[in-house]
C-alpha cells in the first residue's frame, strides 16, 4: 500500500497536519509566529549536520531546534535587544550557517530545493512510522500538560498562582514545537514550517467560538491542505510544501468570506 | 513545624529586588485561615509584588515564605485575553480546574454573571469579565484568596454587592484572604488586619488602631483618614435623618 511514493506523502502529510494542529493554536495564541520560524530555518543547519555527520536528520534538526531555543532564553537575559531582533538574529544566522556548510559539503550532492521547499518523492516508509509514532508521542505529552499550558497561555500569573507550574510546561511546549519541526521538515521544508502551523490555526480563528474548536477546525483545514496540496504538487509537478501553503491560503481566503458579507449587510 | 492550624502564608522579612532597586522590603506578614487581609497604599507602593510573594509567584530576595495552603485562587489585578484566543466564560471558569456546568452556573450567579457563561471574553465590559474572575476565583474553592484590586470597573451597587460576597465567601469556605483595594470604607469596615504599604510597612494593625496611626495619615492626607475615622465612629450609634444621634 505504501509502494506508491503519493500514497506516503499522503499519509505523512496527514500525520503532521494533525499534530501541527493544537502546537499551531498555541503559537498563534502566544503570538510566537516569529519564534517557528526561528526554529524552521536552524533547522536547515540541522539537516546539514545531520549529513555531514551522517546521523537522522529528523533527530538532528531537533536537537538543533532545540539548542537554538535554549540560546534565545538565554540571549535573553544577557542583552537588551528585543525578542524579534533576537529571533531574526538566530533565524538567519543559523539559516547562513546551514548554507555555507552546505558549500563546504560539496562531495555530498543536496537537493537544496528539496530542503527548502520539501518534497514529497523524499518520504519514504521510516519517515511515515516516524511521523505518526513521533506526532503520537508529541500529542500525548501535549495531552498531559494542557492544562497549564493553556491556563499559561491566558495568564503566566494565574496559572502559576494556582499550582499549574507553567514554567516546566512552556519548556516542554519548545521541545514539542523543535519535534513537529523535525516530523514536517521533509515534507514541507524549512523554509515554510511555520506556514503550515500558522495558516490552519488563522483559518480556524476566523470561524471558531472556542479554544476545543479551533483546534479542530485547525486540524481538518491542515488535513485538507494537505491533501488538495499533495495532488495539485503531482498533477502541476509543484514543491509539495508551497503547494500546500498556497492551498491552505486559499481556504483562508475561504474563511474570510463570511465575515466580509456579514459586514456588508451590517452596512446596508 | 506549623502549630498553628489557621496559617496559610507566612513571610518573614521580605523584599523583591529589581536591577538593584527595592520595589518592597522588610515586609512580614501572616494570613489565617478565615481572615481577610488587606493591602492599601498608593500606586507604586509594592502591594501587588506582595501579593505575588504570598502566591509563591515571585521569589523573595530576603527573608523568608512559609505557605501551606493547598489551593490558591487569584484575582490578578491586569489581565488581557489576547483577541487571538476565542475564550468563552465558561472555557475561562475551568481554566485551572474542572467543575462541571451546575457549580458553574451557580458560581457565575453569585457575581451575577451567569446568563454570559457562552459569551466570548474579549467582549465583555470591564465590569462584566471582573465579575467572572471574582467567580472564578471562588468557584476554585480556595483556602486562599488573594484578590487585586477586584472591583475595578464595577459600578457602584454591584461594588458593594461584591465586597459582602466577599466576607461572605471567606466564612463560607474558611479561607484566609489577601485583598488589595482602594476601597477604604470596605477596608475599614469588614478586614481584620490592615496592612499600609509604602516600598515597606508603613503601620499595620486592626483597621481601628490604624486610623489613628500617624504614618496612615501622612499617607492617605488628612482628608481620607479623617473620612474614616469618621466612618469608624459610625459603628458605635446611629444617626436620625437630620444627623442628631439615635437613641
Amino acid at each position: 500500500m505504501f509502494d506508491d511514493f503519493f500514497i506516503r506523502a499522503i499519509f505523512a502529510g496527514v500525520g503532521i497536519a494533525i499534530v501541527s494542529g493544537p502546537l499551531g493554536c498555541l503559537v498563534i495564541w502566544r503570538r510566537l509566529s516569529y519564534f517557528g520560524d526561528t526554529l524552521s530555518h536552524s533547522a536547515l543547519l540541522g539537516v546539514t549536520l545531520a549529513y555531514s555527520l551522517s546521523i537522522n536528520i529528523a533527530f538532528s534538526v531537533f536537537v538543533i531546534s532545540t539548542v537554538v531555543a535554549l540560546l534565545l532564553v538565554s540571549l535573553q537575559k544577557r542583552t537588551k535587544l528585543a525578542g524579534d531582533s533576537l529571533l531574526g538574529l538566530l533565524a538567519h544566522s543559523t539559516l547562513a550557517i546551514g548554507l555555507v556548510l552546505i558549500g563546504f559539503l560539496s562531495y555530498i550532492r543536496f537537493d537544496l530545493m528539496g530542503l527548502l521547499f520539501g518534497d514529497i518523492l523524499a518520504v519514504t516508509t521510516a519517515d511515515i512510522a516516524l511521523v505518526w509514532i513521533g506526532g503520537g508521542i508529541i500529542l500525548i505529552i501535549l495531552y498531559f500538560i494542557w492544562k497549564s499550558l493553556f491556563s499559561a497561555t491566558v495568564n503566566y500569573d494565574l496559572s502559576a498562582a494556582e499550582g499549574m507550574r507553567p514554567e516546566i510546561s512552556n519548556f516542554i511546549f519548545t521541545l514539542l514545537l523543535a519535534g513537529v519541526i523535525a516530523l514536517s521538515i521533509k515534507m514541507i521544508g524549512a523554509l515554510l514550517i511555520t506556514g503550515l502551523l500558522l495558516i490552519p490555526a488563522a483559518i480556524a480563528r476566523n470561524i471558531s467560538s472556542s479554544p476545543r474548536q479551533m483546534i479542530l477546525i485547525t486540524i481538518l483545514s491542515g488535513i485538507l491542505s494537505v491533501v488538495v496540496g499533495l495532488f495539485a504538487s503531482l498533477e502541476l509537478n509543484t514543491s509539495s510544501g508551497p503547494s500546500i501553503i498556497v492551498v491552505a491560503l486559499m481556504l483562508f481566503i475561504i474563511s474570510l468570506l463570511p465575515l466580509e458579507i456579514r459586514g456588508q449587510l451590517q452596512k446596508r | 513545624m506549623n502549630k498553628n492550624n489557621d496559617l496559610l502564608v507566612r513571610l518573614k522579612d521580605c523584599g523583591v529586588q529589581k536591577s538593584s532597586k527595592w520595589i518592597v522590603k522588610g515586609i512580614s506578614l501572616e494570613i489565617n485561615k478565615g481572615k481577610i487581609v488587606t493591602l492599601i497604599g498608593p500606586n507604586g507602593s509594592g502591594k501587588t509584588t506582595t501579593a505575588k510573594m504570598a502566591l509563591k509567584i515571585l521569589k523573595s530576595d530576603e527573608g523568608s515564605i512559609e505557605n501551606y495552603s493547598k489551593k490558591m485562587a487569584y484575582v490578578p489585578q491586569k489581565i488581557s485575553i489576547d483577541w487571538t484566543m476565542p475564550l468563552r466564560v465558561i472555557d475561562f471558569m475551568n481554566l485551572t480546574s474542572n467543575i462541571n456546568k451546575e457549580e458553574i452556573i451557580e458560581d457565575l450567579k453569585l457575581t451575577g454573571v451567569q446568563h454570559l457563561m457562552y459569551n466570548e471574553i474579549h467582549n465583555l465590559s470591564g465590569g462584566e469579565f471582573q465579575r467572572v474572575l471574582i467567580a472564578r476565583a471562588i468557584a476554585k474553592k480556595p483556602d486562599l484568596l488573594v484578590l487585586d484590586e477586584p472591583v475595578q470597573g464595577v459600578d457602584f451597587n454591584g461594588e458593594i454587592a461584591l465586597y459582602d460576597l466577599i466576607k461572605k465567601i471567606c466564612t463560607k469556605l474558611n479561607c484566609g484572604i489577601l485583598l488589595i483595594s482602594h476601597d477604604l470604607h470596605f477596608v475599614m469596615s469588614a478586614t481584620d488586619h490592615v496592612i499600609c504599604l509604602n516600598g515597606h510597612i508603613c503601620c499595620s494593625g486592626s483597621p481601628n488602631s490604624i486610623v489613628k496611626n500617624s504614618s496612615y495619615i501622612e499617607l492617605f492626607g488628612e482628608h481620607n483618614a479623617a473620612t474614616l475615622s469618621l466612618y469608624q465612629h459610625e459603628h458605635d450609634h446611629s444617626h436620625q435623618t437630620d444627623g442628631s444621634v439615635k437613641n
